[in-house]
């Protein structure tokens, strides 16, 4: 099993990574070996496994419906690269649609 | 009374006392940081000024005749993955360099109630991915025992600064191994209780059904003290456990007579190093000596252990990493030159320049605002955890979940119940925590997939979500310390410390220290 | 179920499926203690949680999943016994975390129905819904388009408030249709407290998917490419899109006979002011949303106990409630539509009014001629009326014991109305004291004294005569009951006689 510069291109974008030509390459020859080696799992016969996701058996776990204390706007955008004093700047988002 | 030389336990009788200041104590780990720290690069933020004046304080309330808290001056380095309001919190990431968290982790409110002293945080691999401290973008952690060795990885850096006298305790988080590998590779205790015996809280995610955080101390006894400290329910943490926390420094001197302790034929295969193998098989010798009674067991898909944990770390950790985008906190790139350029209505991008001369980035972007992602991205992180981002988010992807992602939770559940099989036969299993000692810094980096398998035998028990401990057990013939590792049921952390402290108490392994002279 | 009139007309049918989302009642946000509150300065309701900062963990708020099983109740959905949230992983500068907390395989509902029938007749739907889930909200981007290139600003107030989504089957066949059942489970949640679907807040957003559906010649239907529309920020909007949408599909379809399968689902967003929808730029990457469970939180499971609990403090939702006002207060459908229509506070008025005044179709009467026409023309909300119940009722006792007739007792209910005083007062006050049978009698006889014509036609046999006695009988007494007019002068003719 081995990956073209073209798949991780596309994983590139879907993770939002900036890859070089350097990197393309690199990571092409890295991953086909990881995604090889981890590929050794088909041996098993897993049809009849639950998958297990997490491991603890805990459920309903709730919090009440009680407010409890904010940040202040100075300590939400303390850490900002950008910003104007209530909110987070980022560059232009003209054109795409958004959550939800 | 020379604070260095003493254990958790006997410091913290020390201060609580008066036979020792807080404040002596504090200034004696300092003066040590500052003479060792620059060989060792253990820490990455050091909190001299608040922790002394914290030290003051505790001082202060002792003559005034006030209560204090079990940890009384008891100094505590941090690992640099939980936040802490009063120091930066950077994963050792560019990403996050100069990132001051707003609040506390869990565990350091904890530490901070109980008036333990936060002496600073440590080094290690970036994001908690790796074995070997080498991908911290703050530089390697070296090994006190040999400098010219890794520490392991990811908590190098608190192993190192317990192994070096630099801090008497630790706190280290355990993804796949990331306490018991280095405390092993440092002949420090290292302890990785079962999943959500710790809040999470704080501790900046790797891979959240992995992740736990634990204690790393010079021994059991120390590791035992600082869980009634940092162990318990919080409500903040979905995933924590509402179970009770036992005194576990009360157990700890249960005699060992007729425990059953697993051998297990799988950790002994191929890639084991010889020294470590007869060190260990040593331990079992002395445990039998103790009164246990030594027991093969099988863990039949432990050698699924790695590829099961190479997908399930790395697909939690794109999406637990997706928040590193520049948008909110932490690196931003600046936009490029020739980034501007417009066509038609959409953005379209000229191809940017890589960071630090890289070469130009493939591709384009489709706005201003995915150029800043991925670029912020791409200059932020590190090449391992930009590997492991990228095989996440590849195994998540459409068309391959099915094949990779669920495939592996089917197989975590098969290593899950070879556990649970092998409960019902011993009470611990026991065995190597990594198939070598120490290696040389530069040895494994440039093949990650050699690096992956120093974790062969400590993924099992995250995977499985149950505990384990890792302490010393000789030393090979170059001077370098040999891990055993003990695991245990879910919530056998009692039984866990006991069985460590019974063996610490016939050996001095874990009194050994290397040579460094301030 | 009957075809719509407007279908009828057109060379095809219309596929309607609607995605709604709405905001769930809470004071708190899904996944941590920030306050839900609308309307707040930017970036005051956030808290390392819903920042998505470093080490921060989501725990599920109790009373939005709880809300979230009564709207599903409601929309008689099968509830899921275990269920669990799922990672939705993509990159959006309003989602801080780059994920968002959903459901995907196991959404805790599914399989339900909304039914919605046009009161007049012209529709009924059953409208199947695939799936009630529980999800988290993103913040706000805000963009000065007039600006050009200026940054975008960021506010993540409602980042992690707690949403429900619901999503229909294609069931809908007209835009009529979708706009009368998008009122029908408005008011349903609205009923239930589930939320307050207030459309200008965001409380409320639509997403619609439609297609059409084109008979041809030969016995076979072509069906156009579906399109998914956004943006639409009122019902009415959404009925003009899809008025739009179809009018658009059968124009392409007819000019490029392009069917379903042959591109992607395209997105459309509803520009309002030109009445257009607009396609919107697809981006090829942006449907991996790579789901995974989400490992912060423990699944859910759901007894039976604490589904009878939620049932329990449900109280009756507006079909039910339709039919039981009909049945009780024997009201037509239409009358108990028009009465469950306007929200539980005003039934519930009017079931105050109705029992005080032991008449439902009087109190029903009144309820829409007099209350809600001036509760419309004044505003407000039917707590704030001045007019209450049991004043309304007072004013209908005197008139069914003939103190006086209906139009004087509208002068009453609008003399209460303005002055604010009791009804006793404002009778006293307008000189109202019932006329006694003495002070008729006389009355009468004098009327009958001065009017020998119509008391010839009345002993002729022509009773409707007697008209001409009461309207002058008002004119000298304005408090005199006309049918005991009547009845006392058709006695005094008779003993003429």
């Amino acid at each position: 099993m081995s990956l073209t510069r073209q798949d991780v291109a596309k994983v590139g974008m879907l993770a939002r990574l900036a890859l070089t030509e350097a990197d393309l390459e690199r990571m092409t020859g890295e991953l086909s070996k990881i995604v090889n080696f981890v590929s050794q799992l088909s041996e098993l016969d897993t049809a009849a496994v639950e998958p297990l996701a997490h491991p603890l058996e805990s459920r309903n776990v709730f919090r009440e419906d009680v407010p409890a204390p904010s940040l202040s706007t100075e300590q939400a955008l303390a850490n900002a690269p950008r910003q104007d004093g209530s909110c987070f700047l980022v560059p232009a988002v003209l054109g795409e649609s958004g959550a939800a | 009374m020379q604070p260095l030389a003493l254990s958790a336990v006997d410091l913290v009788a020390a201060v609580q006392q008066g036979e020792l200041s807080a404040v002596a104590c504090a200034e004696a780990f300092f003066d040590r940081i500052a003479a060792v720290d620059g060989r060792i690069n253990a820490f990455l933020a050091v909190n001299r000024e608040a922790a002394v004046a914290q030290a003051a304080a505790i001082d202060a309330r002792r003559k005034a005749g006030k209560p204090l808290g079990p940890l009384a001056g008891l100094p505590v380095a941090v690992k640099d993955a939980l936040c802490t309001a009063d120091l930066p919190t950077t994963c050792a990431s560019k990403m996050l360099e100069g990132f001051r968290p707003p609040y506390d982790a869990d565990v350091v409110a904890r530490l901070r109630r109980a008036d333990a002293v936060i002496v600073g945080k440590t080094n290690m691999d970036e994001f908690a991915m790796g074995g070997s401290n080498e991908n911290s973008a703050f530089g390697a952690v070296h090994n006190p025992w040999d400098l010219t060795r890794a520490p392991g990885g990811s908590s190098g850096g608190s192993a190192a600064c317990v192994a070096a006298d630099m801090a008497p305790v630790a706190i280290g988080s355990d993804t796949g191994g990331s306490i018991r590998q280095p405390a092993g590779l440092c002949g420090i205790t290292g302890f990785k209780p079962t999943y959500g015996r710790i809040s999470r809280r704080g501790l900046v995610a790797f891979a959240s059904s992995l992740d736990q955080i634990g204690p790393m101390a010079r021994s059991a006894a120390d590791c035992a003290l600082l869980m009634e400290t940092i162990a318990g329910h919080d409500p903040g943490d979905a995933t924590s456990l509402a179970e009770p926390v036992p005194t576990y420094t009360s157990l700890l001197n249960e005699p060992l007579q007729g425990l059953r302790i697993g051998r297990v034929a799988e950790h002994f295969g191929a890639g084991l190093d010889p020294e470590v193998a007869a060190g260990v098989e040593a331990a079992f010798e002395t445990l039998k000596a103790a009164g246990a009674t030594i027991h093969d067991v099988e863990l039949p898909h432990a050698k699924y252990g790695i590829p099961t944990y190479y997908l399930i770390a790395p697909c939690e950790a794109s999406s637990n990493l997706a928040r590193y985008d520049g948008a909110h906190y932490g690196h931003r790139a600046e936009p490029g030159k020739g980034h501007r350029a417009e066509t038609g209505k959409g953005y379209r991008a000229e191809t940017g320049r890589g960071g630090g001369g890289a070469g130009e980035y493939v591709g384009g972007f489709d706005s201003p605002l995915v150029e800043m992602y991925c670029r912020s991205r791409a200059e932020g992180f590190g090449p391992e955890v930009k590997r492991r981002v990228m095989l996440g988010t590849y195994a998540l992807s459409a068309g391959y979940y099915d094949a990779f992602y669920a495939k592996a939770l089917r197989v975590r559940r098969l290593i899950q119940r070879d556990y649970l099989e092998a409960f019902t036969k011993v009470d611990l299993i026991a065995g190597p925590v990594s198939p070598t000692p120490a290696f040389k810094l530069g040895e494994k980096t440039g093949d990650p997939l050699a690096m992956y398998l120093v974790d062969m035998y400590t993924v099992g028990t995250n995977l499985a979500g149950i505990g384990g401990i890792s302490f010393p057990c000789g030393f090979t013939a170059g001077g370098l310390p040999i891990g055993f590792q003990l695991q245990g049921p879910a919530l056998a952390e009692s039984l866990l410390l006991r069985a460590a402290h019974g063996y610490q108490q016939l050996t001095d392994w874990h009194t050994r220290r290397p040579a460094l002279p301030a | 179920m009957t075809a719509h009139a407007n279908s009828a007309a057109e060379p095809y049918t219309i596929v309607i499926g609607l995605e709604v989302h709405v905001q769930l009642q809470t004071k708190t946000k899904l996944f941590c203690g920030c306050s839900t509150t609308f309307g707040s300065p930017p970036n005051t309701q956030v808290c390392p949680t819903c920042l998505g900062l470093p080490g921060s963990l989501p725990v599920m708020n109790r009373q939005a999943f709880d809300l979230a099983l009564r709207a599903a109740l409601a929309l008689d959905c099968q509830i899921a016994r275990f269920t669990k949230w799922d990672r939705k992983n993509y990159f959006y500068p309003d989602l801080p975390k780059g994920y968002q907390i959903s459901q995907y395989d196991l959404p805790f509902s599914h399989s339900g129905q909304l039914e919605v029938v046009d009161p007049k007749g012209a529709f009924s739907r059953r409208v199947r819904i695939t799936r009630v889930h529980l999800e988290e909200d993103a913040g706000k981007s805000m963009h000065d388009e007039a600006a050009g290139t200026a940054d975008t600003r960021i506010d993540l107030n409602r980042a992690g408030t707690p949403l429900c989504e619901i999503v229909s089957e294609p069931d809908l066949r007209s835009p009529q249709e979708a706009r009368a059942w998008l009122n029908e489970l408005k008011l349903l949640l609205v009923y239930l407290g589930v939320s307050d679907c207030n459309m200008q807040e965001g409380s409320l957003r639509v997403d619609a998917n439609v297609n059409l559906h084109i008979p041809r010649g030969d016995g076979t239907v072509a069906k156009t490419p579906i399109v998914e529309i956004k943006n639409m920020n009122s019902f009415r909007s959404v009925e003009r899109a899809l008025i739009y949408e179809a009018a658009r599909q059968f124009e392409e379809w007819q000019a490029t006979g392009a069917e379903l399968g042959s591109a992607p689902k395209q997105t459309r967003g509803w520009d309002d002011p030109a009445g257009v929808t607009r396609g919107q730029r697809a981006k090829e990457e942006s449907s991996d949303y790579r789901y995974f469970p989400e490992p912060d939180l423990v699944p859910v499971t759901v007894s039976e106990e604490q589904l009878a609990a939620v049932r329990g403090e449900m109280g009756e939702p507006p079909t039910v409630l339709r039919q039981a006002l009909a049945d009780r207060w024997t009201i037509t459908p239409y009358d108990a539509d028009v009465l469950v229509n306007q929200g539980r506070d005003l039934v519930a008025y009017f079931e105050e009014l109705a029992t005080l005044a032991k008449d439902g179709k009087v109190a029903s009467n009144w309820m829409q001629q007099d209350v809600l026409r001036t509760l419309n023309e004044r505003g407000g909300t039917i707590g704030e009326f001045p007019v209450r119940p049991a004043a309304v009722a007072d004013i209908l006792g005197r008139i069914a014991l003939g103190d006086f007739d209906t139009s004087r007792g509208r002068e009453i209910f609008a003399a209460v109305l303005e002055s604010g005083k009791t009804v006793a007062d404002v009778v006293a006050s307008l000189g109202i004291a019932a006329v006694d049978d003495a002070e008729l009698e006389s009355l009468c006889r004098e009327l009958i004294a001065a009017n020998p014509k119509i008391v010839a036609d009345v002993q002729g046999g022509k009773e409707q005569a007697a008209a001409g006695l009461i309207g002058q009988a008002k004119k000298k007494n304005p408090n005199v009951n006309p049918g005991k007019v009547r009845a006392m002068c058709l006695t005094l003719i008779k003993q003429l006689g």
